[in-house]
């Protein structure tokens, strides 16, 4: 038995009827000839070593401390990120969105879960569940409360429902009291929540 | 489809619920039920798009009774079958029992891992010129497809300004359907939060949806 197989060796009794079909379902699959069971393998093993937020973290810290860089992921963001060779590659169609001092980008997928996987890693579940799904177009404020965030009563939100090829990132705003920091003291300061919108970037100094 | 998929706006699902320190997968299955999704798509069993319509047509109490992963195990199962990639005995089963379907881009193997970490490329040539610009006012369509689409309820018949012009791009509405790519140009379209939600609606917000042509009028 090979390595990919070492999640087959536990007694059948201690799983549950949902993990046995999803086996049943790859056996066929394999057995079929339709997929190798390392390929599905190396598929996981990318999403859990390479592939996550740290990458949205170094564009927005590069944004934060080269404005030439910011202008060009704005008007373009999968153009700007190719040119980064330290970041993963990105998809077509990456629109960067800018928070501001007026207003504040919130993303949601109401249909399903349209997320930008290149840059953020697989969604969280509270992402694809029903109450942010639900809410975020229409309470956006209180789904913010949930998450202990509380923006100015005049401050402008503007939620992106990515319901097509599109995939949204926020940028959001600096950290004050990070001048003269690095890339990549800035880019430690850059939470996944706060290039969905459900956050902030951490506040320097912070416990983490 | 106006399935329960279509969350817009929907009252009564609860306070969101962040997850501190979330493992990327809450069990083993997870993984191989994501990988098989990806893997199967890319060896050209079926596109994205059906497979959302797929999600989309499971019964309405097994959709928000079942978890995340577990949607995506129910409708990939159920479309292989259909698409006769694998029969019902197999399934029960648990083991293949008739010869395979060719795959359209054959078996998915370690070579092509490396292609798929991307997304897919869905632009397409234009082939007809935009529409609407930037800055036009347009209505979204007041329909109800019975089928796929990307035309959340929640804005139909209302009014909106286009804000961007994303280019032209495969058709969900129709390729779920296997009914070909049918490119249409792709807007961002902002809505008011209280055109959308009445005067009760929060005077600070605005929505945008990414449109299709199809679903717009002139306003």
């Amino acid at each position: 038995m090979s390595d990919h197989h070492h999640h087959h060796d536990h007694d059948h009794s201690e799983l549950s009827e949902t993990e046995l079909r999803v086996r049943a379902l790859e056996t066929i699959l394999t057995e079929k000839g339709y997929v190798e069971p390392a390929a599905l393998d190396a598929i996981i093993q990318a999403y859990e070593t390479k592939i996550g937020p740290h990458n949205g973290a170094r564009v927005v810290a590069k944004a934060w401390t080269d404005p030439a860089f910011k202008q060009a992921l704005l008007e373009d963001g999968s153009k700007a990120i190719g040119t980064l060779g330290h970041v993963s590659r990105v998809g077509d169609h990456l629109v960067v969105v800018e928070n501001t001092p007026d207003r504040h980008n919130m993303v949601v997928c109401t249909l399903c879960s349209c997320y930008p996987w290149e840059m953020l890693g697989l969604p969280p579940v509270w992402y694809k569940a029903s109450p942010y799904r639900s809410r975020a177009v229409k309470d956006p404020r209180g789904v913010l409360a949930d998450f202990d965030v509380t923006l100015p009563k005049d401050i402008e939100i503007r939620v992106w429902d990515s319901t097509a090829e599109t995939r949204f990132l926020v940028l959001p705003m600096r950290p004050a009291g990070t001048e003269g920091w690095s890339e990549e003291q800035l880019a430690d300061l850059v939470t996944r929540d706060s290039m969905i919108g459900t956050g902030f970037p951490k506040t320097p100094g912070a416990p983490s | 489809m106006n399935g329960v998929h279509d969350m817009g706006g929907m009252d009564g699902f609860g306070k969101v619920e962040p997850e501190p320190n979330e493992p990327m997968f809450h069990a083993d299955w997870e993984s191989r039920v994501l990988a098989m999704v990806r893997a199967m798509g890319a060896a050209g069993a079926f596109n994205i798009d059906t497979s959302r319509f797929y999600r989309e047509t499971l019964p309405p109490h097994v959709y928000l009774s079942s978890s995340y992963y577990k949607k995506w195990f129910l409708g990939l199962e159920e479309m292989l079958i259909e698409k006769g990639y694998l029969s019902r005995e197999e399934v029960a089963a648990g083991h293949a029992m008739q010869a395979p379907k060719a795959l359209k881009h054959g078996k998915f193997d370690l070579t092509q891992v490396e292609r798929i970490m991307v997304r897919g490329k869905f632009a397409r040539p234009a082939a007809a010129p935009a529409k609407f610009n930037i800055g036009d006012r347009v209505r979204a369509k007041n329909i109800h497809p019975t089928t796929h689409t990307r035309l959340p309820r929640y804005v139909r018949g209302h009014v909106g300004v286009v804000e961007l012009n994303h280019g032209c791009h495969v058709f969900p509405d129709s390729a779920a359907m296997e009914l070909g790519e049918n490119p249409q140009w792709l807007y961002t379209v902002v809505f008011a939060g209280r055109d959308l939600w009445g005067a009760d609606g929060d005077p600070t917000l605005k929505v945008s949806i990414d449109a299709f042509e199809p679903y717009l009028d002139p306003a």
